[in-house]
């Protein structure tokens, strides 16, 4: 049953025209009667977009799914933070915008380093997820006659984003939240709140199982499925700082990976500009200023390294608006990935500004002067309120301080066009999977991939796989249950028993700082070798140093904290290798080595149009890697530029 | 803004499990930074514990940006503390004075059994919920999404309802413990919803009756729980629950 390595690659794009692929494909895929779907049960691990809306998809087609969550409730997963909308190809804007721009600027968006046909798809379900969601009772923005309201977002010269105020990913949870619930009351849905999957078990080759742990209790228990799917969200908590929530992780992704799914394009990792700086040593997130801000904010830093003076008593000739000088035609509003490569450079230069010294200004004077302190207060007002509540200090009087901070992780588990990964019953959804985002993912769309995933995608190629396998229950009392059980159970007394000196934290903190130096913004071959082997000695001092308080049968947070920083211990330095190995520039991965005169992303279309997939080959040993290639049917794949 | 390093007495509620006695334990942070968040604070202190060998505090939190509603800390007997609109994630130690004394303990109700220090159950939420804060349509087969228009000023209305965070702050800033704000917010984000029209009595109907059945007291209109509210819900939101409900009894 187990695949071998040609088939991996094949990531059964089905024939015919791009527009006519999922329409066929859906055609050709087995149904699963309505009486049979009762008969099979479902885990799916994780309730964010991607997990709640394939729980209640799944069950409203007759499955029983079992659903699990790290927080005490199914409505608090990461994706209750998205702040600015979600795209989708409605074109009610009359603006030209169609399922192939948006195809189009996806794929753009992503610097050409993902499949032609799962981002077709993704554009084309766009809509319907619109159409489900208001039928849901998601109260979107509106017009006053009454129709929806949309705005821009970057990398679209359309307006296609649906949006909840500053709250959409809010609202959009939501609404799959109440769908799941009203699943639950009709107990096709058991949702188990408060419990962490931590590791996957195979049977005969296919995914059948899982173990967890009570984060009440640390009762470890088995479950039993007929299908896995993984819905776990990104890695970006690797660095220690980032925009996401305290307790998204890589663990599940990272234990499913042990057992023999390909972990594909790691060292894509999306830094986003606008977000608050760091404060102090004490910093435990970063919390993101949407980038609508650089509409009217102006960007700069004072031309003299080491500048100390108040920036009101910083005359205009003495400020560098560096992006307004560099890219006369973009100015601010050049993509994500090269204003924070910039933010970082004039940092670099010892021209940043505050006490840390590591943030550069974005600046509301000029705006403020021209369209009043009312225009700008009505565009901005919420945001300047967040950004007063957590610095102190008023940005109608004072510019704001902003710095780059890791907000999105595009690399994740390797699947196929049916979303199944390379291990036969394993599906991977939303954040966690590498799918359809390549090297950069624009705004508002990881909301819409994620829905698409679990509304739209799941519940036509999930009947396949299991009308195809005719999978018959199992026991959780075999072999494989036991040696995953055992496996979970002897790690935490390890990670219990170790007694060290230094605090999890201490070690997040270290080997944050080591990703975001090797690993972040701008990396070259020289860093990514030396990373390597400090991250190798970090997870060594790891495991021979590290305190975790308390015991396993009570609620203990820095225990679970413990394993998951385990976990990272190892991803970094896969991310580290893949950033090593992809030898070009392209997204958020930028290759110091290769970038053009004008030191933008010098992509490598010959030797690296591919996703890397990396193959765990037992502890301690070195990944192997594979390259599933991609092919460029229907878009030519062009140099950026925003001169 | 000063920089000025202060010293914070903290006065900690600390119970080791659901059926152990509980009490205030005594800390004092002599380094703690005016830019500090609330919880980061207690990261702080909780590093310190566990160097000194101690058990840290275990208390819930995820986004720290005030929208996951994982928060919950009744500080100086108000829940998420004294900045008006602002969970307790989002309030930062500049709101404190040098050498204060903050008691901190969890939200404390019937229904929210503690489980350990600061972290309580809060699945009666979600049994609400599960009672009918829903639009029972199936995936698929809905109708383009600008088919039905929905006024602004309705669409504005249901908005601010739907905005609340499942804290649970209504809950412990009430002296009778009740979940109406909570409930309210739901029941009243549907009923201005055309979508929410066919099933608006059952819904009421089922939802204020679980809430009952949960152990949660009722409204005597205190107003606390508008008060505390991170995301400013309107009491207004129970005065319509109270209308939904009754209208679904007569039918
Ligand atoms: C501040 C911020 C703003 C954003 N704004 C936007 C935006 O405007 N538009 C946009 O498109 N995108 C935005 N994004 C990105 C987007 O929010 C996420 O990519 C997306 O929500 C991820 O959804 P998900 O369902 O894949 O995972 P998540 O929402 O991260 O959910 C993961 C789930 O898995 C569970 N889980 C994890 N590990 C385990 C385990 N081991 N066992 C059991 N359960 C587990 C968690 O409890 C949770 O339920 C933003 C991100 C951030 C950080």
């Amino acid at each position: 049953m187990a695949q071998t390595k040609e088939e991996l690659f094949d990531a059964k794009i089905p024939e015919g025209p791009l527009q006519e692929k999922w329409d066929n494909h859906k055609n050709s895929l087995k149904l699963l009667n309505p009486n049979n779907k009762k008969k099979h049960h479902v885990i799916v691990v994780g309730t964010g977009l991607a997990g709640a809306s394939a729980s209640a998809s799944l069950a409203e087609l007759g499955y029983n799914v079992t659903a699990f969550c790290i927080q005490d409730s199914a409505r608090r997963a990461h994706s209750i933070a998205a702040q600015g909308g979600i795209n989708a190809a409605k074109n009610y804007q009359n603006d030209g915008d169609n399922i192939w721009r948006l195809f189009y600027d996806t794929i753009k968006g992503g610097d050409y380093r993902s499949r032609e046909a799962n981002v077709y798809r993704l554009a084309q379900v766009s809509n319907n997820i619109i159409d489900q969601c208001v039928a849901q009772g998601v109260p979107f923005a509106r017009e006053y006659g009454g129709t929806l309201a949309n705005r821009s977002f970057g990398g679209a010269q359309v307006s296609r984003t649906f949006y909840a105020r500053g709250q959409t990913g809010q609202q959009l949870l939501l609404g799959a939240y109440s769908a799941m619930m009203r699943q639950v009351e009709k107990g096709k849905i058991k949702m188990i709140p408060r419990q962490e999957m931590l590791d996957l078990v195979m049977v005969d080759d296919l995914a059948r199982g899982i173990i967890t742990r009570d984060l009440e209790t640390g009762e470890i228990q088995r479950h039993a499925a007929d299908a896995v799917l993984l819905c776990t969200g990104g890695y970006g908590n690797i660095y220690y700082l980032s925009t996401n929530a305290k307790n998204t992780n890589a663990s599940a992704a990272w234990r499913c990976h042990k057992r023999g799914a390909m972990f594909s394009n790691p060292c894509f990792t999306q830094i986003h500009p606008t977000c608050i700086p760091v404060s102090g040593e004490y910093q435990s997130k970063l919390t993101l200023m949407s980038e609508s801000l650089r509409n009217d904010g102006r960007v700069w830093v004072p031309k003299k390294a080491g500048d100390d003076r108040h920036p009101s008593d910083i005359p205009d000739d003495e400020r560098d608006y560096y992006l307004e000088r560099k890219y006369p035609s973009f100015g601010n509003l050049v993509p994500r990935d090269v204003a924070s490569r910039n933010a970082k450079y004039v940092c670099d230069e010892g021209r940043g500004v505050g006490p840390t010294k590591m943030a550069v200004y974005l600046d509301f004077r000029d705006a403020i002067k021209e369209q009043g302190l009312d225009t700008i207060s009505g565009k901005y007002g919420n945001l300047f309120d967040m950004y007063e509540k957590i610095t102190g200090e008023n940005p109608y009087e004072v510019p704001m301080r902003i710095y780059p901070a890791v907000h999105y992780t595009m690399g994740g588990l390797w699947v196929d066009y049916n979303l199944m990964s390379n291990l036969p019953g394993l599906f991977v959804l939303g954040e966690a999977n590498f799918s359809d985002h390549g090297a950069n993912r624009l705004g508002a769309s990881a909301l819409m991939q994620g829905l698409a995933d679990g509304y739209f995608v799941i519940p036509y190629t999930l009947g396949d796989y299991i009308a195809r396998n005719d999978i018959k229950p199992v026991s959780t009392d075999t072999p494989e249950f036991d040696q995953a059980e055992k496996e979970v159970r002897e790690r935490i007394s390890r990670l219990l028993d170790n007694k060290g000196n230094k605090t999890v934290l201490d070690f997040h903190r270290e080997l944050g700082k080591l990703m975001w130096d090797y690993v972040g913004m701008s990396r070259n071959k020289e860093g990514l070798e030396e990373v390597i082997g400090k991250i190798r000695d970090l997870r060594e001092e790891f495991w021979k140093d590290v305190y975790v308080p308390g015991e396993n049968e009570t609620f203990n947070k820095y225990l679970e904290y413990a394993y998951r920083v385990a976990d990272y211990m190892e991803l970094g330095e896969v991310m580290a290798r893949d950033a090593l190995d992809r030898e070009e520039s392209c997204g958020g991965h930028f290759r110091e080595e290769y970038q053009t005169e004008d030191g933008e992303a010098l992509r490598n279309d010959e030797e690296y149009n591919f996703v890397s997939c990396w193959e765990y080959k037992g502890e301690g040993e070195k990944h192997d890697i594979h390259r599933e290639p991609l092919e460029f049917e229907y878009v030519t794949p062009t140099q950026r530029s925003y001169k | 803004m000063s920089d000025q390093q202060m010293t914070i007495h903290l006065k900690v509620w600390r119970q080791k499990g659901p059926n152990s006695k509980g009490e205030l334990v005594d800390y004092t942070m002599d380094d703690v930074n005016p830019h500090m968040s609330f919880l980061e604070m207690f990261d702080w202190l909780n590093e310190k514990l566990m160097k000194q060998g101690e058990e840290p505090i275990e208390f819930d939190h995820d986004c720290r940006e005030g929208i996951c509603g994982s928060c919950n800390m009744m500080i100086n007997g108000q829940a998420h503390g004294p900045q008006k609109a602002t969970a307790a994630c989002q309030l930062h130690m500049r709101q404190f004075s040098d050498g204060d004394t903050i008691y901190v303990e969890p939200w404390r109700a019937k229904a929210f059994p503690i489980i350990k220090d600061l972290v309580v159950d809060r699945s009666a939420f979600d049994r609400i919920v599960e009672a009918g804060g829903y639009v029972s349509v199936n995936t698929g087969g809905a109708v383009d999404a600008n088919a039905q228009l929905i006024p602004k000023k309705e669409a504005d209305i249901a908005f601010d309802y739907a905005t609340c965070i499942g804290c649970g702050a209504c809950v412990a800033a009430c002296p009778n413990s009740s979940a109406s704000l909570f409930t309210g917010a739901k029941i009243a984000q549907f009923a201005h919803l055309p979508q929410g029209e066919p099933e608006r009595k059952e819904r009421a109907r089922a939802m204020v009756d679980q809430m009952k059945e949960e152990g949660f007291g009722d409204c005597s209109n205190f107003a606390e729980c508008e008060a505390v509210c991170p995301k400013e819900i309107s009491i207004t939101a129970i005065a319509e629950m109270r209308r939904e409900y009754v209208k679904s009894l007569f039918d």
